[in-house]
């Protein structure tokens, strides 16, 4: 049996699930205290279904806490930064465009030394090992906690990168490094700008998977736990440690896998709709598509993985307004305040909620509350809902053939029709917990992302190393044996680039080995 | 005038528009020029008329791969390398700098190294736009010959190009750039104010922050598309100009041939009348179809820009199903004449239609 967790800034869900069955299932508001939270809606669950804590073999916990606190610059380290990239790149200096905020909270100690490789991962410079123990050392001496290194084409070749970071553990055995390569991708801005926000998370990510440790200590829980990912794979608590960045947008990205784990579709459009926006995300092969742009986070540009997500302003709190000849709806909204506010429950608020309980979709408040609505005016309101979303939906396509569309959410009810381009609508059972469902099914991934020489290893040799590559990285993140499988490969060939250079992005996942094989930390 | 870091924002937008899908994304530019401008003082920009006939101008500009400028970012040193050397070489030291290509990173490269060095920019280029090689100037249409080229890197390596044919200055730099790293500084076509008098698009820096401008204005104002399109028509190259589709990508092809990025964008109209339009790459767009045959051809500039918010979209950030609206732009006077179609034209992009000005096409 396992238990899947989703702390939301609004809500923290809870399942147990064994194997495909939901036993139990809670929903309640998130806690400033984040452990008190997460210990509530364990016990609920666990009196609900009458399980014992010896029964589950697992807890995956999906959290905001990161994200949140990256953005409001609380609880951040200041950052040692060491670039490996001289003589290139000193006419852009590291923190170049971050915002005022931020750059108080992570200070400006920056350091550029000799290093960096070529596209071709031949060396651009011989690493400068003395600069990079004399920074050290002047680090030390301010008293910095957290270093992040990023170098010149470190995802081509990371050697530096790794070297730098033993020269630095000597000179500060307690810092905790961040190295670019381990999360960012080719552009040296947004890379070495994920690698100082990782960084200055380091100690509230000890802290916050220790409070998760202590939250289930508590609970007489000792099976592993795991924290979401964002891109739908779990990692292990010391992972977390490591890479609290890559939690960022989980939250989104487990309400996608629940739905496409209760739905069953591996293809397909997901709308999650709630009290204010809507999140669409596309599902392909099961897990969500990534972003392929840069993402800003906090007014920092990045480009690690995240799900490729567009958000509306459609929920079921959305303002309904009613001029001469047009209804609008949204994108503001009356939020978690639509049991008081909206005309259904007694309120003085027209809502889009209200509209499909008017227009008999939805069965909730009392329905007699907007009998005296206009039939015309309602129709067209629930016209433009619709409008919303296929317009959205549209836009998320991957490709001109209809596909499934999944609901999750509380706002799912305000979908009555069909909507164009979708082959179905599915609205699974448990919809609403879809989230913490994403995070109790989560599965262990590896990625590889590399430029490749067709010309040397031809197309196939070359896939077919990215895929070893790959698949042995899920495996060495826990994935059990025999159950890996590719998910996802992305061709991007490199312009100007001769001899065939294409960077290729391979990933592989698999079920979670058996506990005792598994690298889950222990609590 | 003086270019201001305030001013780097809209120039990077309105370069990205005149880069017509293509000229490398201008972020990395725009952070150097700013740092460049924060450390040694905004450079003065001057209008070509000003310039004395006997000045000594010089282009700077980066040759290479855009995912290799992405992670090489610039040092400013190889540029004073590059321009140094040719100042030896020609005897004369450069008194203005002038930008060879407005569209994409290029743009900002001379803004920047103009306030490195503390010399005025011209307030003008050689393509009016992006162009994928360098012999596709009206600096060689007119006159100008391309060498001696200098291409420096980082390593304080330089290499000079002396060659009597432009079209070999471009594939011996490219060799040269490539075996330099693939993010190298180039300078070349010395000129004198009476050459970039002749042989220059003039005012072209000025039009790229004012079509930044204008689609940051448009945003405040509700219709960024709209005020994008105003401002070109008020504009002497610019004014024949209209959105020629408005749709999403339904099908995209993309591959790398002799070092380019080639490829086919398909859009569907999203007013349900299943009208289709195709729009052909070379780095940058080179010509739009629809069912009833050309609608925009090089030099003619072919931009894509998001439907809601005017943001212009390079090639390798298309997708599919994303929103854009196809806009299709005149060519500056000087880029249409007999000589200059000879030298970027449709032909020499291989496309058998005939050179039509769009103001024909609209």
């Amino acid at each position: 049996m396992r238990i899947g967790v989703d702390v939301g800034g609004t809500n923290t869900d809870a399942v147990l699930m064994a194997g495909k069955t939901v036993l139990a299932a809670t929903k309640s508001p998130t806690t400033e205290d984040v452990s008190g939270g997460i210990i509530a809606s364990i016990k609920t669950i666990l009196e609900r279904s009458g399980k014992k804590p010896a029964d589950i073999e697992a807890v995956m916990i999906g959290t905001t806490h990161f994200t949140n606190a990256f953005v409001e610059a609380k609880h951040l380290l200041e950052v040692g930064i060491i670039r490996l990239s001289l003589p290139s790149a000193s006419g852009i200096p590291p923190l170049s465009d971050w915002p005022e905020r931020l750059l108080r909270a992570v200070g400006r100690h920056v350091y550029e030394v000799a290093g960096g490789y070529q596209y071709d991962g031949r060396e651009n410079s011989a690493l400068d090992e003395r600069a990079i123990a004399q920074a050290a050392k002047e680090m030390r001496k301010k008293g910095l906690k957290a270093v992040a290194i990023a170098g010149i084409f470190s995802p081509i070749n990371a050697a530096q990168e790794d070297r730098a970071a033993q020269i630095v553990q000597q000179e500060m055995p307690e810092a905790r490094i961040t190295l670019s390569h381990a999360i960012g991708r080719i552009g040296m801005i947004e890379r070495e700008n994920a690698a100082i926000m990782n960084a200055s998370l380091a100690s509230l990510s000890v802290k916050v998977v220790d409070s998760f440790r202590v939250a289930l200590k508590k609970l007489g829980l000792h099976a592993p736990f795991y924290v979401s990912q964002n891109d739908g794979t779990l990692m292990s608590a010391e992972f977390v440690e490591q890479y609290p960045v890559l939690t960022f947008a989980s939250g989104p990205t487990n309400s996608m896998r629940g739905a496409a784990y209760l739905s069953g579709a591996k293809n397909a459009i997901v709308a999650d709709i709630g009290g204010t926006t809507t999140d669409i995300g596309v599902l392909s092969n099961g897990f969500p598509r990534e972003s392929s742009v840069t993402v800003d986070i906090g007014g920092v540009r990045t480009n690690f993985r995240m799900p490729d997500i567009f958000a509306i302003g459609l929920g079921g709190g959305s303002l309904v307004r009613v001029a001469k000849n047009s209804v609008t709806v949204g994108p503001d909204s009356v939020g978690f305040r639509l049991l008081e506010k909206g005309l259904a429950f007694g309120g003085d608020t027209l809502t889009a909620s209200d509209i499909a309980v008017a227009a008999g979709a939805a069965d909730m408040g009392d329905r007699s509350l907007v009998e005296h609505l206009d039939k015309g005016m309602v129709d067209q309101a629930v016209d433009v809902i619709h409008r919303l979303l296929s317009e959205a939906v549209d836009r998320m396509k991957s490709s001109a053939a209809a596909a499934p569309l999944i609901l999750v959410g509380g706002g799912s009810v305000l979908i009555s029709r069909q909507i164009p381009g979708v082959s179905d609508i599915l609205v699974p059972q448990n919809a609403a917990v879809a989230n913490a469902i994403g995070a109790a099914i989560a599965q262990v991934g590896g990625e590889v992302d590399r430029v490749f020489s067709y010309e040397e290893l031809g197309r196939d040799g070359a896939l077919r190393a990215a895929k070893a590559e790959a698949s042995e990285r899920a495996l060495a993140a826990g994935a059990a044996l025999g159950t890996i499988e590719i998910v996802d490969v992305e061709e991007l060939p490199l312009q100007y680039v001769p001899g065939g250079a294409v960077r290729l992005r391979v990933r592989a996942v698999g079920e979670l080995a058996a506990s005792g094989e598994s690298r889950g930390a222990k609590a | 005038m003086k270019i201001a870091i305030a001013d780097m924002m809209d120039l990077a937008r309105g370069a990205t528009f005149l880069g017509t899908g293509g000229g490398g994304d201008p972020y990395s530019g725009r952070l150097f020029a700013e740092q460049m401008i924060h450390r040694h003082g905004a450079p003065e920009m001057v209008s070509v008329a000003d310039v004395p006939d006997d000045a000594a101008c010089y282009i700077i500009a980066m040759m290479g791969a855009p995912t290799v400028i992405v992670e090489k970012l610039m040092n400013g040193k190889d540029a004073e390398l590059a321009i140094s050397k040719l100042e030896s070489i020609t005897g004369r030291n450069a008194d203005y700098i002038i930008p060879a290509e407005i569209g994409g990173v290029n743009s900002t490269l001379p803004i920047a190294f103009a306030a490195q060095r503390g010399l005025p920019v011209i307030d003008a280029d050689g393509m009016g736009r992006a162009f994928p090689e360098v012999q596709m100037t009206t600096f060689n249409v007119y006159g100008v010959p391309i060498c001696p080229i200098v291409i420096a890197n980082d390593h304080m390596e330089s290499t000079v190009i002396e060659t009597p044919v432009a079209k070999s200055a471009e594939d011996i730099g490219r060799a040269v750039a490539m075996r330099m790293g693939l993010a190298v500084m180039f300078t070349g076509y010395p000129m004198t104010g009476a050459d970039v008098k002749r042989a220059s698009v003039p005012g072209t820096i000025s039009l790229a922050i004012g079509i930044g401008r204008a689609i940051a204005m448009g945003r405040h104002e509700g219709d960024p598309v709209e005020a994008l399109l105003s401002y070109l028509k008020s504009t002497d190259y610019f004014k024949h100009c209209g959105v020629l589709f408005d749709g999403k990508v339904v099908d995209l092809l993309r591959e790398t041939t002799r070092g380019f990025s080639i490829g086919r964008c398909i859009m569907e109209a999203l007013d349900g009348s299943s009208r289709r339009m195709e729009v052909i790459f070379q780095n940058e767009h080179l010509v739009a179809r629809d069912d009833k045959g050309v609608r925009a051809i090089v030099p003619d500039l072919i931009a894509m820009v998001d439907r809601e918010t005017a943001e212009p979209i390079t090639t390798e950030a298309l997708r599919y199903g994303q929103r854009l609206k196809v806009v299709g732009v005149s060519a500056a006077p000087q880029m249409r004449t007999p000589q200059a179609l000879a030298c970027f034209g449709p032909q020499a992009f291989g496309l058998k239609e005939k050179f039509t000005p769009i103001e024909k096409l609209l």
